[in-house]
């Protein structure tokens, strides 16, 4: 059954902007990516917004619904009462372009920042092993689907513009941890991770974790063991101490620290 | 239309390149909600700690050793010193000799650093609500970088957790035999979640076997891995049941040692 649902849609761009109130006509089962498109073909034909596979896997559509950073093809709008007014805007971290499009390049800067793997050489037969129980942890990590909602509530970043240069963000301590567990990896992230990734800023409060919508655990399986990495190389006596008398985790061994 | 456009700060989410929306936050959820309630249950635990830690006094009644006092190292009164007192001429409380252990473990502890850095600090007091500070280093300048430490008082607290497990043990001893109270109950409660506070903490699941990159070549350090990760995913929750716990297990030995109650015996 359909009803008349009462939205707010932040439309401008940088030059300034406001909240445009709208009705818009929407049914059972609908998501806000659903309002939002028969809202551009009804009423604002020239509303931007970004999307593309409407299932919750490109990582387009991410906003900010109520105030929260969401994914609006994953944000039904049974959530909501129906006489409640939804609020959508543009993502708040990253620079605005139009409407609810914003410009996320700080991310691909990010990226192109992070050294690649660098695997070692090939077994006999030109092949390379690796065991299930080695590649499953950074399984989990591989679900990003790159939306930049962790990235976009990190308030590391969101509130502190000046923090962008030294600070990769949530999404990139998922690679550094993906790669530093990687068993065929030869580079040791653990510094770069500390001092070019700006993993220190990170003060743990969890909101990547809270909005990610592949529910990867980010902050307990990434970002606070590449922590505890860095704890290893930098601040544990006992690891320095048996690193002294010979007695220490040789599964660094081989590695080229960057 | 309601209007956003509004004076723009320097940085932040009304910076000049965002798009300008007044509200520091559109959330219409109770946000505040989670952080008050941390404020609340956190700033009451510390000002009855603290007291109790000062106080000096009613903290042992045979066969009950406040965990605060545990281990009484200090000038302590007849019976609770089980492991000496190398601390004798210690001028104040004999609490303040060894709180710093649990208290530090827990101030660098990866799940009270979110708590409190978003109840106290507000930063951020909830995701997507800007936070107040006009400048943010997050852990990486003095004095927080020294939560890096975290693991040195995990080590420490492998120690509290073995002494308080002794004291949990004398708890069922008596001069002519055994006893279980309900001060006997309530310590167990209490050891049960201080352990699992402890052996789910993030330090402990990197020392065992998450700092390794190969799980294949060990599998005895993967399973205790495997094991301390599934506690690990419910340490919040130790975090808090083990802060009540002791706080109960203190004040029930308060309460008999200054006669308000008396023992509950089963047998």
């Amino acid at each position: 059954m359909g009803y008349d649902l009462k939205m707010r849609v932040w439309r401008g761009d940088q030059s300034g902007g406001e909240l445009g109130d709208y009705t818009v006509e929407v049914s059972e089962g609908e998501v806000v990516l659903d309002a939002i498109h028969r809202l551009q073909a009804t009423q604002a034909g020239d509303l931007a917004v970004r999307w593309n596979c409407k299932a919750g896997k490109c990582g387009s559509c991410s906003a900010e619904v109520n105030g929260k950073p969401r994914l609006m093809c994953m944000t039904r709008l049974s959530d909501f009462e129906p006489e409640e007014t939804i609020t959508v805007t543009p993502m708040r971290t990253f620079p605005v372009i139009r409407d609810l499009v914003t410009d996320v390049s700080f991310n691909y800067e990010k990226a192109k920042e992070l050294p690649s793997v660098e695997l070692g050489p090939r077994d006999a037969d030109g092949k390379r092993r690796m065991m299930q129980v080695d590649v499953e942890r950074g399984q989990e990590f591989r679900k990003c689907i790159e939306c930049f909602l962790c990235q976009n509530t990190c308030h590391v970043v969101r509130d502190h513009e000046e923090n962008k240069p030294a600070f990769s963000g949530p999404r990139f301590f998922l690679r550094y941890a993906e790669l530093d567990m990687h068993p065929l990896d030869t580079r040791d992230r653990r510094a770069a991770a500390q001092d070019a990734a700006g993993l220190g800023l990170c003060n743990i409060t969890k909101c990547c974790t809270e909005v990610c919508p592949e529910n990867i655990k980010i902050t307990d399986n990434a970002i606070i063991p590449m922590k505890e990495r860095v704890v290893d190389r930098k601040f544990d006596p006992l690891v320095w101490l048996g690193n002294k008398i010979g007695v220490r985790n040789k599964d660094d061994d081989g590695r080229t620290e960057l | 239309m309601a209007s956003t456009t509004g004076p723009q700060l320097a940085g932040g989410v009304q910076g000049p390149t965002r798009a300008q929306i007044d509200a520091k936050t559109l959330r219409t959820d109770r946000w505040w909600l989670a952080p008050a309630t941390t404020f609340v249950v956190f700033s009451a635990f510390v000002v009855y700690a603290t007291w109790r830690a000062f106080a000096d006094s009613n903290y042992f009644v045979d066969p009950y050793l406040s965990p605060f006092y545990s281990p009484c190292l200090g000038d302590c009164v007849k019976g609770s010193s089980d492991f000496g007192t190398p601390f004798g001429g210690f001028p104040l409380s004999a609490a303040l000799i060894v709180l710093i252990f649990p208290l530090g473990f827990r101030m660098s502890c990866y799940y009270y650093r979110k708590a409190y850095y978003r109840a106290f600090w507000l930063s951020p007091p909830a995701c997507a609500v800007a936070e107040p500070h006009g400048s943010y280093s997050g852990e990486t300048r003095f004095p927080l970088v020294f939560q890096n430490v975290h693991r040195w008082f995990w080590y420490a607290a492998i120690v509290v957790a073995a002494i308080l497990t002794y004291d949990t043990a004398l708890t069922f001893r008596e001069a002519d035999g055994g006893h279980v109270g309900l001060g006997s109950l309530i310590f167990v409660a209490n050891i049960v979640l201080i352990w699992l506070y402890t052996l789910s903490c993030h330090s402990c699941r990197h020392i065992v076997g998450g700092r390794l990159r190969h799980f294949s070549k060990h599998p005895v350090r993967y399973r205790m891995w495997t094991f301390v990760s599934k506690l690990n995913a419910h340490h919040p929750s130790f975090a808090w049941y083990s802060l009540f716990s002791v706080a109960i297990a203190d004040l029930y030995v308060m309460l008999l040692a200054n006669g308000t109650i008396s023992e509950t015996r089963f047998f």
